[in-house]
């Protein structure tokens, strides 16, 4: 007993060793070391796949979202005379700055790049787009150095090139990083003279902001009030018609997310079947049929059917694990079942609620096809806007920042939550 | 603990003092009338439980796991219906009045203290729902914690509690809003053995200072000796036996309940000779004993005999002179302090226990060795087979 007390009692002077010599430290990191490359070499395959599907797409649109090479690339003489000229003199930009911007153009048609950045200047300013479309075929045929001056001749070739407005923009957007797709996202824009709103007509991000948050709120406030007696029942009915009720719960999930939106298109129609029902029982004029499709009814109302499980399974797993001696408990106490339930099965329960809401909300906010489809343009989410400036307008600038501000919005949210409610509240299973 | 001492006394003196003797003449406040339950229409958990408890008493069910006793307090409590029969409180029939308006205390089993409740919100739920004002609210659960000697921790959550500081407030919720009866279920069956027999003073020691009529369930029969006022031992759904712990251990009416309170040994034969309260069991090996017949009646029946292992004797010299003697051989000598404890082969039977005392003279046996043993005849008992 001695002996052994004395082997494994540290030295006072130098390090612990282990059995082979070695100081104790290492041999330990060595052997974790081993551990932790064996439990990577496991999970490497997730661990690249969601590197490669998730975090490289997430950091690239980050990137994209401030990412503003091209006016610099394609016009790098021109930037560079740019850079002494006052905007704000109200007078154009010298011979020298036309002189290079001819240089540049010839290079850039020949290249084929102009276009490319008419359409960037033209989310700053609408008509760019044409002008460097239509001015790119006369300035091909100018020579760079025989046709000086260029003021006059480019003036002449388009009317855009004189005004000052038009140096401006590029002037002002010439930066290799812009926060301009940002101001854009919030209906803004960059001008010479700093951010500005954009005229009334033009926006419109901002409303789908709102309408975007305003109705994932409704959404997941219905949710909770559909689940909460759902997942009740779930967890304290016997199990054989539990299970049926959870087969019940998670059919719509083998069920194409596309067809359950078309029912409800089916459902909702004004001459779908619930008008037809309401009609039918008198309830509703034929010549008044309620308008409950293509509006914020119509995305409300099958939104919140399809994230319904999404709320009632969190819930549940919550719910399951509050034993009923706790409501017996309350009522030996006194309790009536609704002080009961209020006082004790409630608050054990809300962590489930939070949990829930957390996942239908963020859920919500990114919705795209249920909106599409059903929401006609009242209805519409801010993912529907992000979708069309992928697909249609291939503004992946502003696209980008939407989705930025979007994930932003999500993680503040998370954050808020975590500070008010507890994220270790929060059980998901 | 010098309190805790005077107290226990107390109260000891107080239960000799004829508590147990008065009681049975009082009205009955817990009444059980031909109680029967069935949970799933075929068969009885229950059967014809009929028990009547006077007021302050302190009356334990015990009995092997299923044999119903959580089942008789969920009915008392109201938590399950009585499937037949009914069942009084001070008289009235309670069979229609829900769980809140009964007004019985109860501590769980698993104390069911409400986790997102600090230890004196707890408390204070059962006067806040009786609209009981703030200061007065206040100063009763003040009152409750101080009596479980749990003052300083009124602050806290019941997760930040050990088992037997959650068991003492359980205790206290159940007490705080003054209920005349109170219900518990195997409250100490999560605690470890110290603990538990202190918490069995605290409960007894309370529950007579408040007067408070308990019905206290276990499995641990120990318990329900040293706590109880009565014990009925339930098996099968019945009440096998009602009786003060002193009477079941020394005259157990039945063979189930010989063999489930306390150690016993068994011998089984016919009864040949009755006379009185002395009869002759022929063993199933032509050995000879005497008996006190409880369950039998005449000569021919087959009988479980029961003896006691502290009752058996083997110094010849204490026994009557035509008293009839076993032989048995001594298979094991197990030393235990303050006991020794043999092990027999009487009549057949190998697991036959005898005990004595760890005193001065005390006989030495070897294993090996071939003794006689006998008994007073009151001692062993007679019993159905
Ligand atoms: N809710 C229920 N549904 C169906 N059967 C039940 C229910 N509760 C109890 N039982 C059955 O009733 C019988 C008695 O149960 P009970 O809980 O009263 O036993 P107990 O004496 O308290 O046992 P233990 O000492 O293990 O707690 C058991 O056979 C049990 O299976
Ligand atoms: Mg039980």
């Amino acid at each position: 007993m001695s002996d052994a007390t004395q082997q494994d009692a540290p030295q006072s002077n130098g390090p612990v060793l282990a059995a082979d010599g070695t100081p104790l430290k290492q041999s330990l990191a060595r052997s974790l070391r081993r551990q932790k490359l064996r439990a990577l070499i496991l999970i490497a395959p997730l661990l690249l796949f969601v590197i490669l599907s998730f975090l490289v797409p997430i950091a690239s649109m980050l990137f994209r979202s401030v990412e503003n090479g091209i006016v610099e690339e394609t016009l790098p003489e021109t930037v560079a005379e740019l850079a002494s000229w006052d905007a704000t003199s109200g007078e154009l930009p010298p011979e020298e700055v036309y002189a290079a911007f001819v240089r540049d153009m010839v290079v850039a048609v020949d290249e084929k790049t102009h276009t490319r950045l008419g359409s960037r200047l033209n989310y700053e300013e609408t008509g760019m787009s044409s002008m460097f479309r239509r001015s790119g075929r006369a300035i091909k045929k100018l020579d760079p150095v025989e046709d000086a001056p260029f003021k006059e001749k480019l003036i002449d070739i388009h009317d855009g090139w004189g005004e000052v407005k038009t140096w401006a923009t590029i002037q002002t957007h010439s930066g290799k990083y812009t926060d301009g797709y940002f101001l854009n996202a919030v209906d803004m824009q960059r001008t010479a003279e700093g951010p500005e709103m954009q005229p009334e007509n033009k926006r419109i991000l901002l409303t789908l902001f709102g309408r975007t948050l305003k109705m994932s709120l409704i959404i997941t406030g219905f949710c909770i009030l559909l689940s909460y007696p759902v997942a009740w029942l779930l967890a304290n009915l016997p199990m054989r018609i539990s299970n049926l009720l959870m087969i019940l719960v998670l059919l719509p999930f083998w069920t194409s997310l596309l067809v359950r939106t078309s029912a409800w298109k089916v459902m909702l129609q004004q001459q779908g079947v619930i008008n037809d029902t309401l009609v039918w029982l008198g309830l509703v004029a034929d010549d008044a049929r309620l308008v409950i499709i293509n509006n914020q009814i119509g995305t409300i109302v099958a939104m919140t059917h399809i994230l319904l499980p999404f709320m009632i399974l969190p819930m549940y797993s919550v719910m399951q694990t509050i034993q009923p001696t706790y409501l017996r408990a309350a009522k030996s106490l006194g309790a009536t079942n609704w002080t009961a339930f209020w006082r004790v099965y409630f608050p054990q329960s809300i962590p489930g609620i939070g949990a829930g809401s957390i996942l239908v909300f963020i859920l919500a906010i990114g919705y795209y096809i249920t909106p599409e489809i059903v929401g006609g343009t009242k209805g519409v989410f801010i993912s529907n806007r992000i979708a069309y400036h992928i697909s249609s307008s291939l503004n992946w600038g502003l696209a980008a920042a939407l989705g930025t501000i979007l994930l932003a919005v999500v993680l503040i949210l998370y954050w808020a939550y975590d500070k008010i409610v507890g994220i270790d509240n929060v059980k998901l299973g | 603990m010098d309190f805790n001492k005077t107290a226990q006394q107390k109260w000891l003196k107080r239960k000799q003092g004829g508590l147990v003797a008065k009681l049975s003449n009082d009205a009955a406040f817990v009444e059980f009338k031909r109680v029967q339950k069935s949970y799933d229409g075929e068969n009885l958990v229950v059967k014809d439980l009929n028990l009547s408890m006077p007021k302050g008493e302190f009356l334990t069910m015990l009995g092997p796991s299923g044999s119903g006793k959580t089942t008789c307090l969920m009915m008392l409590a109201g938590f399950e219906t009585a499937t037949h029969g009914d069942i009084l409180l001070d008289g009235q029939s309670i069979n229609n009045i829900p769980p809140h308006k009964r007004g019985i205390g109860m501590v769980f089993q698993n104390y069911a203290l409400f986790p997102h409740m600090t230890v004196a919100e707890n408390l204070a739920f059962p006067l806040e729902v009786r609209k009981i004002g703030k200061s007065e609210r206040e100063k009763k659960v003040m009152r409750a914690l101080d009596m479980v000697q749990m003052g300083e921790f009124g602050g806290r959550r019941p997760a930040q509690l050990s088992g037997g500081q959650q068991q003492r407030i359980a205790l206290a919720r159940a007490l705080v809003f003054e209920p005349e009866l109170v219900l518990m279920d195997e409250p100490l069956g999560a605690l470890d053995k110290q603990l538990r027999e202190h918490m069995q003073f605290e409960i007894t020691r309370l529950a007579h200072e408040l007067g408070i009529t308990t019905v206290y369930v276990t499995h641990d029969q120990t318990e329900a000796l040293t706590m109880s006022d009565r014990v009925a031992v339930f098996d099968d759904g019945r009440i096998q036996q009602l009786a003060p712990p002193d009477e079941l251990y020394e005259a157990p009416g039945n063979s189930f309940v010989a063999q489930f309170i306390g150690e016993n040994n068994t011998l089984e034969g016919v009864v040949t000779k009755i006379s009185g309260n002395h009869c002759v069991v022929t063993l199933d090996n032509g050995e000879e004993i005497d008996a006190m017949p409880v369950n039998v009646t005449h000569a021919g029946e087959r009988t479980k005999v029961s003896i006691r292992p502290e009752r058996v004797e083997f110094n010849k010299e204490r026994l009557h002179e035509d008293a009839h003697t076993l032989k048995a051989e001594v298979k094991e000598f197990i030393y235990m302090g303050d006991i020794f404890r043999f092990r027999l082969s009487v009549a057949g039977n190998d697991d036959f226990i005898v005990k004595t005392r760890n005193a001065p003279d005390a006989v030495k046996l070897k294993p090996g060795e071939i003794i006689n043993i006998g008994w007073l005849a009151e001692d062993c008992r007679a019993l159905d087979a």
